[in-house]
């Protein structure tokens, strides 16, 4: 018997490799497991082999598996290439499970933006398990698959993992591949693994992580080291005052990530306040400016004239504008108008000029900080999961979620979510974030974490 | 134009496509061939999540083209994207540059008869081609189109667009500059840059202005000339409307001349285009280009002496027009070899631009040393003769020696008795020429030369024939 609930994937290995259960067991356990969350938007069928299983976001391009990226534009498309993370799995032998939800072109933070119907939380059924990247977070919580790849441009793994209680990287930015990825944010974007725990996220990240030709803002990367350090002893822990005691932050997710700072603190760890002002204050507006504009060009080019969705028109223009009037969602358009009035002549300065400014404020406000500290903490989310419905209305609320994610990801820096405790029953995120590249720093951190909390990663109900 | 009062400001704006092996930012190959839409890729098609890869020697071609119009080359290079919906756009966005371009702030001297004028380049940046739209209509023409089909093939072609300054004053300097860049970027081997083909296009902007000001006035753009000497026809006749627009006392309206292909002598279409937004920004997909130092000096060592160069070094042994012709001609390189062979500097010339060009042989193929046998016995060689060894200068192994034998007969004791005879058959024609009839001395030398096969020189003909005829 396979507990799909409980097995990670270095489990998994271990027991094929034993010879204790086949590839095609372990595939069907997943496989056959009955999807009531809509984590998947797709499922394949076992391509054979004794690799792992993996669910993939669906805005990973997967030659011959349709990816829609939770768009009504891209319903019927089919890539006729494998995204570069897509192809380093199966180098691997991973096995495709299938293609989680997503908010449409991952714009969102609960998966309800996405035109096939939002995903439900493992742990409460009523509520989201946050977004862009809910489906992957909901599957390797709710038992669909041991581990899965999210992508991430202001909180888009991070934030679904918090919400749904499990382990999730966003890499540094240039570290992973975005070759065959959909773009959102180019300059955001980053794919990143979803785990149960964290040797499983730095393992599939060891496997997607490097240079690659087709991504010319792809760098070297340091060799990945499995975590298995239990103390933090020299570890130098910031706790910035902004992101800790940011208005809106729930009493509950408060005191988790209090204690497990204390924690932090009995393993060894220099715990000292610092300040990320600016950084708070302007990331989310910053980053509402940057990301929408970005998107209105990469979105662009779905015109209905070379693949997905058209709509008839009486000449080009018509026919463009019939086919995006149809196929996107709402969210993908009011960013698409936010956007294309920030690069607008006359706009530009004070907008994306502005924001790129901001930007490098970011930047260096983060640097400095790490001047002080090894990696810095804060929750990942200010609530825990809430009820479906219960934001969708109000964009800016829905926006407000992602305060704490955003200013590290526009300054490019790594973040990674741990489960850090319970409020009111639904899981607590914990993020630390590093300086770029310090991925085995945030590893070796969180390992040792987890284990001190020995957070049960399996939801309550379905214990 | 003759119209002292006025003055013309012309500007220009070259498109020049690389003749990479793959294009700009895919690894699809680049160039003709091929049926529609077989040159692509998930990159050039805009597939989702496809990114761009840049061709690292279109920059270099980029920065040598730079270099040879005297540009300054960015430390730092940054491209942008262009956003606009068009079919022939698949990402709905070109990759270009903006206010970062690779190549700025350069000049080209160009030769003229009164010493030459030097024009400005703005910049000359890098950028991506659009792919190619073709409208299914009975005419072939746009309107009354009933389908747009797109071949991509093109899409994403290496382009270098090259910006002048408003330096140009007449249309005959301006077809001049765009000859002898054409001839630069040939020579520098990275383009065909052929106007048929379109892998060189140029818009041009004219404005007039009172003579003696400093105004720049309302300009309009002419667009699709496809040939130097329509350009020049053009730019002349738009001066002329402008100032008889101005002179009338009207105002000259900012709108763009499509120029029919083909039909380069009828009217313009004239359109006047809103001023497009093209939310330019940084493309985030890629890094800035940083060209290192020592690449740019290996780059200009690469470079020769320059065809602008090279027509003022001739201008002094020939005219200013016979050195033009060579070296826009590319035939100037062939002229220095058969004078080093020993050929006479202005035969050499003559022969070169007038019956080596007819024969249509690529002068970088021909044996200079063979060839300046012919041209230096030129006058002693027939006519059809001389022409047929041209058309086979290129051959391998060709030589003099088969046309040189074929000379002319200037003996003239050889020509005297068949110059005899045939004014002994003819005695009432010889009697009008004695009488004054002078018109009639072509009559008696067309006979001897029929009679002799053409191998007769005809300025011996001629003498022999006035003196005969007149006794002596």
């Amino acid at each position: 018997m396979i507990d799909v609930l409980r097995l990670t994937a270095e489990g998994a290995k271990q027991l094929l490799d034993a010879r204790e259960i086949s590839g095609a067991e372990l595939f069907a356990a997943y496989a056959e497991r009955d999807d009531d969350l809509h984590a998947f938007l797709y499922r394949c069928d076992d391509p054979g082999g004794d690799g792992i299983p993996i669910a993939l976001k669906d805005v990973i391009g997967t030659k011959g598996v349709p990816t829609t990226a939770g768009s009504k534009i891209l319903e019927s498309y089919v890539p006729v290439y494998d995204s570069t993370v897509a192809a380093n799995c199966k180098r691997h032998g991973l096995r495709l499970l299938g293609k989680t939800n997503t908010d449409e072109f991952a714009m969102g933070s609960s998966t309800e933006n996405s035109a096939f119907g939002p995903s439900r939380n493992p742990w409460d059924p009523s509520r989201v398990p946050g977004g862009s990247g809910g489906g992957s977070a909901a599957a390797v919580s709710g038992g669909l698959a041991p581990w899965a790849l999210g992508s991430d441009t202001g909180g888009s793994i991070k934030q679904p993992s918090a919400l749904c209680g499990n382990v999730g990287l966003r890499p540094t930015y240039g570290t992973v591949s975005r070759f065959g990825v959909v773009a959102f944010a180019s300059s955001l974007d980053q794919v990143g693994p979803v785990a149960k725990n964290v040797r499983d996220c730095a393992f599939l990240y060891s496997i997607i992580a490097g240079r690659d030709a087709n991504d010319t803002t792809t760098v070297e990367v340091p060799e990945v080291e499995l975590p298995a350090a239990q103390d933090l002893k020299g570890m130098r822990i910031g706790v910035p005052r902004e992101m800790n005691e940011a208005e809106g932050i729930e009493p509950g997710v408060s005191a988790a990530v209090r204690k497990t700072i204390e924690l932090a603190e009995s393993l060894g760890a220099e715990v000292g306040e610092c300040s990320l002002p600016r950084s708070v204050d302007y990331g989310v507006a910053c980053y509402y400016l940057v990301a929408p504009a970005e998107a209105s060009s990469n979105l662009a080019r779905y015109d209905g004239a070379r693949y997905g969705l058209r709509s008839d028109g009486d000449d080009f223009r018509e026919m463009v504008m019939a086919t995006r009037h149809d196929g996107l969602g709402d969210e993908p358009k009011r960013r698409i108008m936010i956007g294309t009035y920030a690069l607008s002549s006359g706009y530009y300065d004070a907008y994306y000029g502005k924001a790129q400014r901001v930007r490098t404020m970011i930047r260096r406000e983060h640097a400095e900080v790490f001047e002080k500290f090894d990696l810095i903490v804060s929750p990942t989310s200010p609530t825990v999961a809430f009820a479906i419905g219960e934001k969708a209305g109000n964009p800016l609320a829905m926006y407000l979620n992602d305060l704490l994610t955003i200013p590290s990801c526009m300054a490019g820096l790594p973040g990674l979510n741990i489960p850090c405790g319970l409020s009111e029953g639904l899981p607590v995120g914990l993020q630390l974030i590093g300086p770029q590249f310090a991925e085995n720093t945030l590893f070796r951190a969180g390992h040792a974490l987890e284990q001190a909390l020995a957070f049960d990663v399996v939801p309550e109900r379905l214990r | 134009m003759s119209n002292t009062a006025w003055e013309a400001v012309i500007g220009l704006e070259i498109h020049v496509q690389l003749k990479t092996e793959t294009k700009m930012f895919c690894r699809c190959r680049n160039g003709f061939g091929g049926g529609p839409n077989t040159q692509t890729c998930p990159v050039c098609l805009a597939f989702p999540g496809a990114l761009p890869v840049p061709n690292r020697r279109a920059i270099e071609e980029t920065i040598k083209l730079g270099l040879a119009l005297d540009c300054a080359i960015a430390e730092r290079a940054v491209f942008h994207r262009k956003n606009y919906f068009y079919p022939d756009n698949p990402k709905a966005y070109q990759i270009s540059q903006y206010d970062e371009p690779l190549c700025s702030n350069g000049r080209l001297a160009v030769p003229t008869a009164d010493g030459g004028v030097t024009i400005g380049i703005t910049r000359a940046h890098l950028e991506e081609d659009a792919a190619k739209n073709v409208h299914v209509a009975a005419s072939g023409r746009l309107h009354g189109a009933t389908a747009t089909l797109v071949d991509f093939n093109r899409c994403g072609t290496p382009l270098v667009e090259i910006v002048t300054e408003p330096d140009l004053h007449d249309a005959d300097t301006a077809k001049r500059f765009l000859q002898l860049l054409r001839q630069t970027v040939v020579e520098l081997d990275l383009s065909d840059a052929e106007l048929e083909k379109g892998s060189m296009r140029f818009d041009v902007n004219v404005s007039v202005r009172p003579a003696g000001s400093v105004e720049l006035r309302t300009r309009t753009e002419l667009k699709n000339m496809n040939s130097f000497n329509f350009a020049a026809k053009g730019i002349e006749r738009e001066i002329a409307r402008q100032i008889g627009i101005y002179e009338a006392g009207g105002e000259v309206q900012q709108e763009t001349l499509h120029f029919v292909p083909g039909e380069e002598d009828s009217p313009p279409i004239r359109s006047k285009e809103e001023a497009q937004d093209y939310r330019y920004f940084p493309e985030p997909d890629l890094v800035p280009v940083h060209p290192p130092a020592a690449l740019v000096e290996r780059l200009r060592a690469e470079i020769g002496e320059l065809p602008g160069a090279r027509i003022g070094r001739i201008a002094d042994t020939l005219s200013f027009y016979d050195a033009d012709v060579l070296v826009t001609g590319g035939l100037d390189r062939l002229w220095s070899a058969l004078v080093d062979a020993g050929a006479d500097a202005k035969e050499a010339a003559n022969v070169l631009s007038n019956q080596f060009v007819a024969a249509g042989v690529d002068p970088g193929t021909v044996n200079a040393a063979e060839l300046a046998k012919l041209v230096a016995a030129r006058a002693e060689i027939p006519r059809a003769a001389f022409d047929e060894a041209l058309s086979k200068a290129g051959d391998a192994g060709f030589a003099a020696a088969p046309y040189l034998e074929q000379k002319l007969v200037a003996d003239a004791g050889e020509l005297d008795p068949v110059i005899e005879r045939i004014i002994a058959a003819s005695p009432g024609q010889a009697e009008q020429f004695r009488s004054g009839k002078e018109g009639l001395l072509g009559f008696f030398v067309g006979q001897v030369m029929k009679e002799t096969g053409g191998k007769a020189d005809p300025r011996i003909v001629n003498e022999r024939v006035r003196a005969k005829l007149s006794g002596t």
